[in-house]
């Protein structure tokens, strides 16, 4: 038995205030993962109390739409923001520590918003 | 007020197993304010799965880190299975409990070891590896590799294990156990090593919950959670409760990593015991699309993989939140107050698996 | 709260024999299933690349026209998986370790099939 999560929208306006009432709830922060989607992307921003997983899910119509950072109501949020930033290129607003662009030395910037190449059959 | 400095500690330590860098704001001896910076061992491998099809992927997802590699794939291969729909035969998910519970006995033991090094105890750091050194030859002997077991795959297991040689290596790890409970003794009752690990980088219990720790760093601190309670593979069936400490200490979270050891051989003497005859494998069925959370517990904490496929061969997304990732906040709560001369004790009370952090 | 309490576990191991093999006098014992290195028996191959595109890091090479099959032991990673695929059986993982080598062209193994007399 895994165990079963439920996942639920939310907006890039109401992200903060809903983060705050689940921390006052009891919840906490398990983990915040970005997907590309067609034109945009979608932050799931998972949260965790007694074993269960409960994901809001924010959904940005383009990478280039900026996220407001709730690493002031939850601290460990501001490095999963960074990586955000940093892989996808989406620009978040007001982290707790923010390393502009440079928390993981790549090669090219936004390596991850890429759509996947083309696999040529060997 | 006294004179501020700023150290820089790593990426190169010789007490860490993999970089990380440090910034430590120093008052005199003491530590202020740290500011981590993590990002020398990305490889991207997330990306990968764009080029790597179901079952391919898990060779890469194996090799995300070398300590916790099993149970990397295993988790991997859960999510596999659960976006295809199909489940792993019972031997199957008995042997994988009894692999993984092995992968937590050789982490742990190299953790001790490289705790006994942070505080300058060499030869204690030899004795746990020459333990580990047994329990990799069994790896060895039923999987043919010593690190990466490349023996979890999605739809079950790829070697069998026959039941004479289960039954010896539960003999051999009773045998094993006392060495440890020796070696574990000098963790715990020695008084040098009490006098430096007791009371350094307290951490209590809302603390450590609010900033997301996870694994022995949040048992440590007296709250009993423990991701193999929710039953997956056949955990359900074994009997077992989290190894807690209420100190939240690094002395406690030594403390609750060698309870697991001896957790974990009775873990796999249960799983033997129980473990049933038939198939080791099911196969594959199609292309599923769909998205999934899985969670395991790694001997570091608490895994979450997310995927998501959208009916070609290959999946669309596939997100790893490892445990060193949620446990960084605590570290950084945790060290200033103390010491310059704690700080890599406290460093590796956190178990740094930064490849796994960075991917 | 003890002192010394390492003593006990020094003193048993003062007087044993080492712990660590004496290489290269001794060799490190392996096991049956140790993952060493991919041997083929050529005679055997009937050159359908199966295990070609089932190796994940493209390590395998096959070339049916000239009847070769090689592999860059560099790139193997010793996974077995074209080992439970080729049809003929002919694939093997050996226990020995693949030599070493000081350039990365000396890694990479190449065998054809001779011609069957009539």
């Amino acid at each position: 038995m895994i165990s079963e999560s439920t996942i639920e929208p939310a907006t890039v306006s109401d992200i903060v205030t809903r983060v705050e009432a689940l921390y006052r709830d009891g919840w906490r922060l398990a983990q915040i993962g970005c997907t590309r989607t067609a034109d945009g992307a979608e932050i799931n921003y998972s949260f965790d109390k007694a074993l269960t997983l409960r994901t809001l899910r924010v959904t940005l119509k383009s990478l280039q739409e900026t996220l407001p950072s709730v690493s002031r109501v939850c601290f460990p949020a501001f490095h999963y923001e960074n990586e955000i930033h940093d892989l996808f290129g989406i620009p978040v607003d007001g982290m707790a520590i923010d390393y502009k662009g440079d928390f993981y030395r790549k090669a090219h910037p936004a390596p991850f918003a890429k759509p996947p190449e083309e696999k040529k059959d060997v | 007020m006294g004179m501020r400095t700023i150290i820089p500690f790593g990426p190169q330590h010789p007490v860490l197993p993999e970089p990380i860098h440090l910034d430590l704001v120093l008052e005199d001896e003491k530590v202020i304010e740290a500011i981590p910076r993590i990002g020398f061992i990305h490889r991207g491998l997330e990306k990968l799965v764009e080029k790597k099809d179901y079952q391919e992927f898990v060779y890469v997802a194996e090799r995300i880190c070398g300590i916790c590699a099993f149970i990397h794939g295993l988790t991997y291969s859960l999510a596999a299975e659960k976006l295809m729909n199909i489940e792993a035969p019972r031997r199957a998910q008995f042997l994988r409990v009894i692999w993984s519970e092995i992968a937590r006995l050789q982490s742990h033991l190299l953790w001790m070891g490289l705790m006994a090094d942070a505080f300058g105890f060499e030869s204690l750091f030899m004795h746990s590896w020459r333990i580990r050194e047994k329990i990799l030859n069994i790896i060895e002997e039923t999987t043919g590799g010593r690190v990466i077991f490349s023996s979890c795959k999605v739809g079950g297991v790829r070697y069998d294990i026959d039941n004479d040689t289960l039954k010896r290596i539960v003999r051999d790890l009773k045998e094993y156990e006392k060495e440890m409970r020796a070696v574990g003794d000098v963790f715990l009752k020695d008084s040098s090593v009490r006098h430096r690990l007791c009371g350094v980088g307290v951490l209590s219990k809302e603390e450590a919950y609010r900033l997301g720790a996870v694994g022995p760093m949040l048992r440590a601190s007296n709250f009993a959670q423990d991701l193999r309670q929710t039953g997956y593979c056949v955990y359900g069936e074994l009997d077992f409760a989290p190894v807690v400490h209420p100190d939240g200490d690094a002395y406690a979270r030594c403390a609750v990593r060698i309870g697991e050891l001896y957790q974990s051989i009775s873990l796999i003497a249960q799983a033997v015991d129980k473990i049933e005859e038939g198939p080791i494998d099911v196969k594959l069925r199609g292309f599923p699309t769909g998205e999934c959370f899985v969670r395991t517990e790694q001997p570091r904490g608490e895994v979450i993989y997310y995927a998501k496929a959208n009916g070609t061969k290959f999946l669309e997304r596939l997100r790893v939140r490892t445990p060193t990732f949620a446990n960084i906040p605590a570290l950084l709560k945790c060290l200033p107050g103390c010491e310059l001369a704690d700080v890599p004790v406290l460093v590796l009370t956190v178990d740094p698996c930064i490849s796994c952090t960075e991917r | 709260m003890a002192s010394f309490k390492m003593s006990g576990i020094l003193l048993k191991h003062l007087f044993r024999k080492a712990k660590t093999v004496r290489y290269p006098s001794e060799k490190k014992k392996m096991f049956p299933r140790t993952r060493g290195s991919i041997g083929i028996d050529i005679s055997l191959c009937i050159f359908c690349g199966i295990c070609r595109k089932k190796c994940p890091t493209g390590a395998i090479t096959v070339d049916k026209p000239a009847k070769a099959w090689g592999i860059d032991r560099g790139r193997c990673i010793l996974c077995n998986a074209c080992v439970e695929v080729c049809p003929k059986k002919c694939l093997v993982m050996g226990n020995a370790f693949a030599a070493t080598a000081l350039t990365r062209d000396e890694l990479r193994f190449r065998v054809e099939q001779s011609p069957v007399s009539a």
